[in-house]
C-alpha cells in the first residue's frame, strides 16, 4: 500500500481521468460490436435500440455479411498485396538504401539519386491518379500486381530515407573485413549488411504493411476493373448492397477491422516501437 | 582512358540504375504526363486537343475548385490545431507517473491502425442515429438532427472523424519527444520555482520542438490529403460543402469527363502542398535553432 519511492507517487487522478477517457476509443468499437450481433427488428429508434445488448449472440450476420462481401476472397488479397509489397520494399529498399546511402557522401550522381526518390514523399497520390490508370491499364497491369507495383514506388521514398539513414551507424569496417576475405560486394550485403539492419527491416514491415493495408484509393482506381476487392474496397463496393440493413453493413465492417486488431493485439509493441522509431527519424 | 569499374563500383550502378528507372517509370513519368494532360481537353478518353492554359485559367473562375479549396484548408487547419493539443495534453498524462502506462499507451494507440473507410462507415452511423437520439432526450436542438445533412456542421463531423484516427499517431510521437527529457531537467527547473504552465512553457515545450515540428508537418500533410473519410461520411456532400480537393480529382477527373481539367487542378494542388511543406520545415526549423 505505501509507496516506497520518494516524491514520485502514482498520480490516481489523472490515471483515473486517462481511464475513463478511453471510452472514446471503446465506444465506437463496443457500438460496432452490439450492431454486427443484433437483428434488424431489434434497432428500435431510441439509443437503447442501437446500443444495448443483443438479444441472443447469433452468429447469422457474419456468415450473411462473408456471403455478401465475398470476404475470404477480398481477405486473401489484402493479405497478398500487403505481403508481396512488404516482401519488395525489405529487398528492394533496403538494396537501394544501401547502395545509394553508402555512396551519398562521395558520389554527385548517388546524392542526386537520394535527393531525387525521397524527393518524392511529397507528391500526393491525387496527382499521380489520373495518369497512373492510364499507364497501367495500358501495360497491362490495372490489377493487384499492379497495385503491388504502385505501393513499392510509392514506399521507395520513405524507406529509402530509413535504410540510409541507419546505415550511417554501420561501420565500413564490417564490409572491408567481408571483402578482405574475397567475398563480393553482392555477397557482403546479403551475408553481412542485410541481417545487421533487421530493427530497421521491422519498422519498414510495419510502416509499409499499416499504410497499405488501409489504403482505399490505390486499388479503388487502378483494380476497379479487375473485378476483385481488397478488404476495405469490399466495404466501398458493397455499401448499395447492406441497403437499410444495418446489423449486416457492422458484421461486415467488423469483419474488416478483426484482422488488423488481432495484429495489434498480438504485436502491439513492436507496432509501436516501429511507428516510433520511423515517424522520429 | 577511364579505368576500369572495381567489383564495388558496379554492384552498386547495377543496384542504383533499376530502382532509379522504377521510380521514374510510376511516379516521375506520371507526374510529367498529369502536367502535359493538364494543358489539354482531354476527357478521359476519345481524342483531345491541346488548349494551352485555359484549364489553369478555368480553375481560378471555377466556384466549386474554389470551395473544395476552402474546405480543405479549413479541416486541415482546423484539424492540425486540435490535434496536436488534444495529442500534447494526451501524451504529457500518459508520460506522467500513472497506473497501467503501457496498457493506456496501447489502447489510446488503436484508432490509428483501423482503416479510414470503414471507421467513416461506423462513425457515419453514430452521426446520422445515436446522436440525434440522444439530442433528442436530453433537448438539445443543435445535435438532434444529423450533424451529416446539414452544410453548416458536415465539416464538423469530418473534423471529429480525422482527429479521432490522427490523434493516437501524434500522442506516440510526443511520447516518445517527451521521454527525451531527462528528469534532472524538472528537478533543476523546480529548485528555481518553476511548475506546472510555467514548467512546461520554459522547459519541457522548448525541448520538444522537433518533435512538434514532425507533428505539425505530417498532420498538415495528411489532412491536406484527405480522402476515404469523405467517401465514407458524406461523398462530398451536402450539396458539395465538404468536398476535398483530393476527392474533386477523384470524382470529376476519373468520371465526370475533367481529365484534362482536373489534371490542371492536381498539379496547381501538387505545388500547394510542396510549398506548405517547405514553408513549414524552414519556418519551424529556424524556431528549433533559434532555442
Amino acid at each position: 500500500m505505501m509507496n516506497k519511492k520518494v516524491g514520485k507517487k502514482v498520480n490516481w487522478p489523472l490515471t483515473i481521468l486517462l481511464m475513463i477517457g478511453c471510452i472514446t476509443v471503446f465506444f465506437p468499437l463496443y457500438m460496432t460490436i452490439v450492431i454486427a450481433f443484433k437483428q434488424p427488428s431489434e434497432m428500435t429508434n431510441d439509443i437503447a435500440g442501437a446500443l444495448a445488448f443483443p438479444a441472443t449472440w447469433s452468429f447469422s450476420n457474419f456468415a450473411e455479411a462473408m456471403r455478401v462481401t465475398d470476404f475470404w476472397h477480398s481477405l486473401s488479397n489484402s493479405f497478398i498485396i500487403t505481403i508481396v509489397t512488404i516482401v519488395l520494399a525489405l529487398l528492394i529498399h533496403s538494396l537501394g538504401g544501401y547502395a545509394i546511402g553508402r555512396n551519398m557522401g562521395a558520389s554527385k550522381f548517388y546524392r542526386f539519386a537520394y535527393l531525387y526518390i525521397v524527393s518524392g514523399m511529397f507528391v500526393p497520390f491525387a496527382i499521380l491518379m489520373m495518369p497512373l490508370v492510364k499507364q497501367t491499364a495500358q501495360i497491362g497491369i490495372a490489377n493487384m500486381f499492379g497495385v503491388i507495383v504502385l505501393y513499392t514506388v510509392f514506399y521507395m521514398p520513405m524507406n529509402l530515407l530509413l535504410y540510409s539513414g541507419y546505415l550511417k551507424n554501420i561501420p565500413m569496417a564490417l564490409e572491408e573485413a567481408a571483402r578482405v576475405d574475397g567475398a563480393s560486394t553482392w555477397r557482403t550485403y546479403w551475408q553481412v549488411i542485410f541481417p545487421i539492419m533487421k530493427p530497421m527491416h521491422a519498422t519498414v514491415a510495419i510502416l509499409t504493411a499499416m499504410g497499405t493495408w488501409n489504403d482505399v484509393m490505390t486499388p479503388l482506381v487502378i483494380m476497379s476493373g479487375s473485378g476483385k476487392n481488397t478488404l476495405p474496397l469490399a466495404q466501398l463496393n458493397f455499401q448499395t448492397q447492406f441497403g437499410t440493413n444495418y446489423n449486416l453493413a457492422f458484421a461486415s465492417y467488423l469483419l474488416a477491422l478483426l484482422p488488423i486488431l488481432l495484429f495489434y493485439i498480438i504485436c502491439q509493441k513492436q507496432i509501436l516501437n516501429g511507428v516510433v522509431n520511423g515517424a522520429v527519424k | 582512358m577511364k579505368k576500369k569499374m572495381t567489383d564495388r563500383e558496379r554492384t552498386f550502378l547495377l543496384i542504383t540504375i533499376p530502382v532509379l528507372l522504377l521510380f521514374f517509370c510510376f511516379n516521375t513519368l506520371p507526374l510529367l504526363k498529369g502536367f502535359v494532360y493538364s494543358f489539354t481537353n482531354f476527357k478521359g478518353y476519345g481524342s483531345y486537343d491541346y488548349v494551352g492554359l485555359r484549364n489553369y485559367k478555368d480553375l481560378l473562375a471555377d466556384a466549386r475548385v474554389g470551395k473544395s479549396y476552402l474546405f480543405t484548408f479549413k479541416y486541415a487547419i482546423v484539424c492540425t490545431i486540435l490535434v496536436n493539443i488534444i495529442s500534447l495534453l494526451l501524451a504529457l498524462g500518459l508520460n506522467a507517473k500513472i497506473k497501467a502506462k503501457s496498457a493506456l499507451r496501447a489502447i489510446y494507440f488503436i484508432p490509428n491502425i483501423l482503416g479510414g473507410l470503414v471507421i467513416g462507415y461506423i462513425f457515419g452511423f453514430f452521426f446520422t442515429y445515436i446522436l440525434p437520439a440522444i439530442g433528442q432526450s436530453l433537448g438539445i436542438s443543435a445535435i438532434s438532427s444529423s450533424m451529416l445533412s446539414r452544410t453548416s456542421t458536415a465539416w464538423i463531423a469530418i473534423v471529429i472523424v480525422g482527429a479521432w484516427q490522427s490523434i493516437a499517431m501524434n500522442t506516440i510521437i510526443y511520447i516518445s519527444g517527451l521521454q527525451t527529457v531527462p528528469d534532472d531537467v524538472y528537478e533543476a527547473g523546480s529548485i528555481d520555482g518553476a511548475t506546472g504552465w510555467k514548467s512546461f512553457k520554459n522547459l519541457t515545450f522548448p525541448l520538444i520542438i522537433p518533435f512538434f515540428t514532425i507533428n505539425m508537418v505530417l498532420c498538415m500533410k495528411n489532412f491536406l490529403m484527405v480522402f476515404d473519410q469523405i467517401m465514407s461520411l458524406t461523398k462530398g456532400g451536402p450539396s458539395q460543402s465538404t468536398e476535398s480537393i483530393s476527392f474533386l480529382i477523384y470524382q470529376n477527373g476519373m468520371s465526370g469527363g475533367q481529365f484534362g481539367f482536373q489534371s490542371a487542378n492536381a498539379f496547381v494542388f501538387f505545388v500547394v502542398i510542396v510549398a506548405i511543406s517547405v514553408f513549414q520545415m524552414t519556418f519551424l526549423g529556424k524556431k528549433e535553432e533559434q532555442l
